[in-house]
């Protein structure tokens, strides 16, 4: 039955966190966007002890409606600061994806105790992005162990992973570079591994509270165990390559999640047009023919429109996953109108607002240099046009590139 | 709880209208856009499914189902998927049927309901689109004066689908400033049928101008007995259902354009392995399944009896823009036999270029 209203629980779930982006984060918000590179230690012990309280420290893995709404009010808070919210993140939607029950239990009970910590995802490196196949970080086996070499490169909240805290990064490497896509295999580094250290943090357009790092792995051993999913390199047909499957599994659950985000700031960006100009008296007129729309009341409700259909095309896609059916083209849809259309809404809010949008006096301007992240993380929105175009077309990658 | 799964008997009737467009409708299409005229059988067929009568009252003859919003996007996108006049045409009675149920007297529903429980197609339709380029739908032109008992209505009426055989018409006219239904029955003084109108496309459907002049029609005509405010709720259910026609629309466009894009080749490869054909068909396919999603979201709003203008014009607006972006494209993709008539797509886009003006034509 065709529905769309939220549960209770959902709704509390909902208020609370945008209560929580009221007072914990727009407050401060200013503050570390101008200070990147510092840490928002008060905010990071807060939300970490309502997170133990409340048992949910998990990763970025099989959100259901209510915590991909409450990602998105977060977001609508501060995306920054969102992202520095402690607990298992991309590393632990990893684990969860493809690792064993023996590794679930090893790797992640960290994310539930103790101190604040982060489980961080490496696989960009400085020659590779989107085209994962090109990875040349290696790992060599050598009796019991793993030896990592290479470096990575835009690891979101690599520095709080490995320095920071005693957190987790999961690392792409290949084991047969001559297997190609096979031959990608996903590793557990924990903080504190010989031969991993952090090279870099990133200075950035947005999302500044946020650390982007660079993580050189030099001769860095690590346990045979610490493997997410099987050793064996299979070279099988394309497409099911057990390690990229994994992979593009962690996409399926993570790229509504950044729908989401985006959705946050997007109406971040809306919200503050909708308050300046219902103090100006400036009403948005639905129901009126077009010839009477102002240019601005039709900006206004394309943008409108827009959120809402990117919104819409996320809950599809989260809704699917809650029920455990495949999702990966309305994943990547949502994906890819969410990061371009709040883009967009972003930058014409910006434009709206003359010079209220474009002074540093209000956080409009952040929302547009924090919004294009979401155009380009979790695989660009090029990249996840690409994905829904073979999906429609029913091709390969080899019938389209 | 938020689903998007249509529930069994909703999927039950989208593919029994599914095997309807493709058996039937689909067969004669183009023939039907050419000579200007659909062949009654295909009217009886669709009238005997029970596309109105089902969401009527069982006192009234009909076999009391919900009237659903969102079952009628269902229907809606599907039956235009078929064809747009098609779907127009059979779904016509329903701009008198919808509104009487949903804002009439008993009185009202008593008299006219039960004609569209009859075992026949019953031709009603509704007139509000004025030939203006600034037409308001909340601001119309023709007017309604009381006069004793009676009201007297006076203006020009455009795009009245089927209005020579409507033996039932609801024509909105002014009242003291404020939109507002008459149920005028075929014949009465001062109600004229003009030529039937030649449009750029559903050029299938028999659309027609009509003039109203010094039309006296008696108190007990004016929908809902009293001023009332039910007209944004008429014209939110024509928003959604024009939404689900448009992705109707827009999704024949995209399905053949993409089956042409992977059977065409050019150097040496299908053009669909090529990004920028490729990206094309990804970005329609994104904003058709958007609409539609968005569609169900004000038909699911409208269900709740909640004001649901926001989203249906937001929703409208979105979709008038969607079809003509999706359908411009198919043409696109087929370059230079998108432009001939031995194709469809032109047919698409002709009528997906309508929908920013069919705003009253249809209804759920």
């Amino acid at each position: 039955m065709i529905d769309f209203e939220l549960t209770p629980q959902e709704q509390a779930t909902i208020a609370a966190a945008h209560q929580e982006a009221e007072e914990l984060l727009r407050p401060i918000s200013r503050y570390y966007d101008e200070h990147e590179h510092e840490s928002p230690e008060e905010l990071i012990n807060t939300l970490w002890e309502r997170s133990l309280a409340g048992g949910d420290t998990g990763g970025m893995l099989g959100l259901g409606i209510g915590a991909v709404l409450r990602i998105e009010e977060t977001c609508w808070g501060d995306a920054g600061l969102m992202l520095c919210n402690p607990g298992s993140g991309l590393g632990g939607a990893a684990v969860l994806s493809t690792g064993t029950r023996e590794q679930m239990g090893r790797i992640l009970a960290r994310f539930n105790e103790g101190k604040p910590k982060w489980g961080a995802m490496a696989m960009t490196e400085p020659g590779c992005g989107s085209d994962t196949s090109a990875i040349t970080t290696t790992a060599v086996r050598d009796g019991d162990e793993w030896i990592l070499n290479g470096e990575k490169i835009f690891i979101t909240m690599g520095k709080r992973a490995i320095v920071d805290s005693d957190g987790i990064v999961v690392v792409w490497a290949t084991v047969d570079k001559s297997a190609g896509r096979a031959g990608i295999k996903s590793f557990v580094v924990e903080a504190g591994t010989p031969g991993m250290r952090l090279e870099k943090l990133e200075k950035k357009l947005g999302i500044r509270a946020s650390d982007t790092a660079t993580i050189v792995f030099d001769n860095c051993r690590i346990p045979f165990d610490n493997i997410l999913g099987s050793p064996e390199v299979r070279k099988v047909e394309e497409g099911q390559t057990p390690g990229f499957k994994g992979a593009m599994a962690t996409f399926d659950a993570t790229r509504p999640i950044i729908a989401a985000m985006a959705l946050g700031v997007g109406r971040a960006a809306l919200d503050f047009i909708r308050e300046t100009f219902a103090e100006e008296g400036l009403p948005v007129r639905y129901g009126l023919p077009r010839h009477e729309l102002t240019a601005v009341e039709r900006d206004i409700m394309d943008m409108e429109a827009n959120y809402k259909a990117a919104k819409m095309l996320m809950l599809r896609a989260v809704w699917l996953m809650s029920q455990f059916k495949p999702n990966s083209l309305e994943a990547s849809m949502a994906k890819a109108k969410a990061g371009l259309a709040v883009t967009k809404i972003a930058q014409k809010a910006v434009e709206l607002m003359g010079p209220l949008g474009y002074s540093r006096k209000y956080l409009l301007e952040k929302w547009m240099r924090d919004a294009k992240i979401n155009d380009i993380f979790e695989g660009t929105g090029q990249i996840n046009m690409l994905v829904v175009a073979r999906r429609i077309l029913d091709y390969s990658r080899e019938q389209l590139k | 709880m938020i689903s998007f799964s249509p529930s069994e008997e909703q999927q039950m009737m989208v593919n029994m209208v599914r095997q309807f467009t493709t058996a039937e409708v689909r067969k004669i299409y183009r023939e039907c856009d050419e000579d200007g005229q659909i062949p009654g059988h295909i009217i009886d067929t669709a009238w005997e499914m029970g596309f109105i009568n089902s969401y009527l009252p069982q006192e009234h003859g009909g076999l009391g189902e919900e009237h659903s919003a969102i079952t009628g996007s269902l229907l809606a996108e599907e039956l235009a998927w078929g064809d747009l006049s098609m779907a127009m045409h059979i779904l016509c009675p329903a701009l008198v049927a919808s509104p009487i149920l949903e804002t009439g007297t008993d009185e009202q529903k008593n008299r006219y309901l039960p004609m569209f429980c009859q075992d026949k197609y019953q031709p009603a339709t509704a007139a509000l689109i004025e030939p203006l380029f600034n037409f308001d739908p909340g601001s119309l032109k023709t007017t309604a004066r009381p006069d004793g008992s009676d009201y007297v209505l006076n203006g020009e009426k455009c795009y009245v689908p089927l209005a020579a055989e409507a033996d039932i018409l609801l024509v909105y006219a002014s009242l003291d400033g404020s939109s507002q239904g008459f149920i005028i029955e075929k014949g009465t003084p001062g109600l004229e049928t003009g030529e039937r109108e030649k449009n750029m496309g559903i050029k299938a459907l028999a659309t027609y101008e009509l003039t109203l002049k010094d039309c006296r029609v008696p108190e007990d005509s004016l929908l809902g007995g009293r001023v009332n405010s039910g007209f944004d709720r008429i014209m939110n259910y024509s928003r959604v259902a024009l939404s689900a026609m448009a992705v109707g629309v827009a999704r024949a466009a995209f399905e053949y354009s993409r089956d042409y894009a992977k059977e065409r080749h050019a150097f040496g490869e299908p053009i669909a392995s090529r990004q920028a054909i490729a990206f094309m068909l990804a970005e329609m396919a994104i904003e058709i399944d958007a609409t539609r999603l968005m569609t169900w979201e004000a038909a699911w709003k409208l269900d709740k009896k909640e004001d649901a203008t926001k989203e249906a014009y937001l929703t409208k607006r979105y979709a008038d823009d969607m079809v003509l972006m999706v359908t411009d494209r198919a043409v696109q993709i087929l370059g230079g036999h998108g432009y001939v008539r031995e194709h469809p797509v032109e047919l698409w886009l002709r009528n997906g270029r309508g929908f920013a003006t069919f705003d009253g034509m249809a209804t759920i």
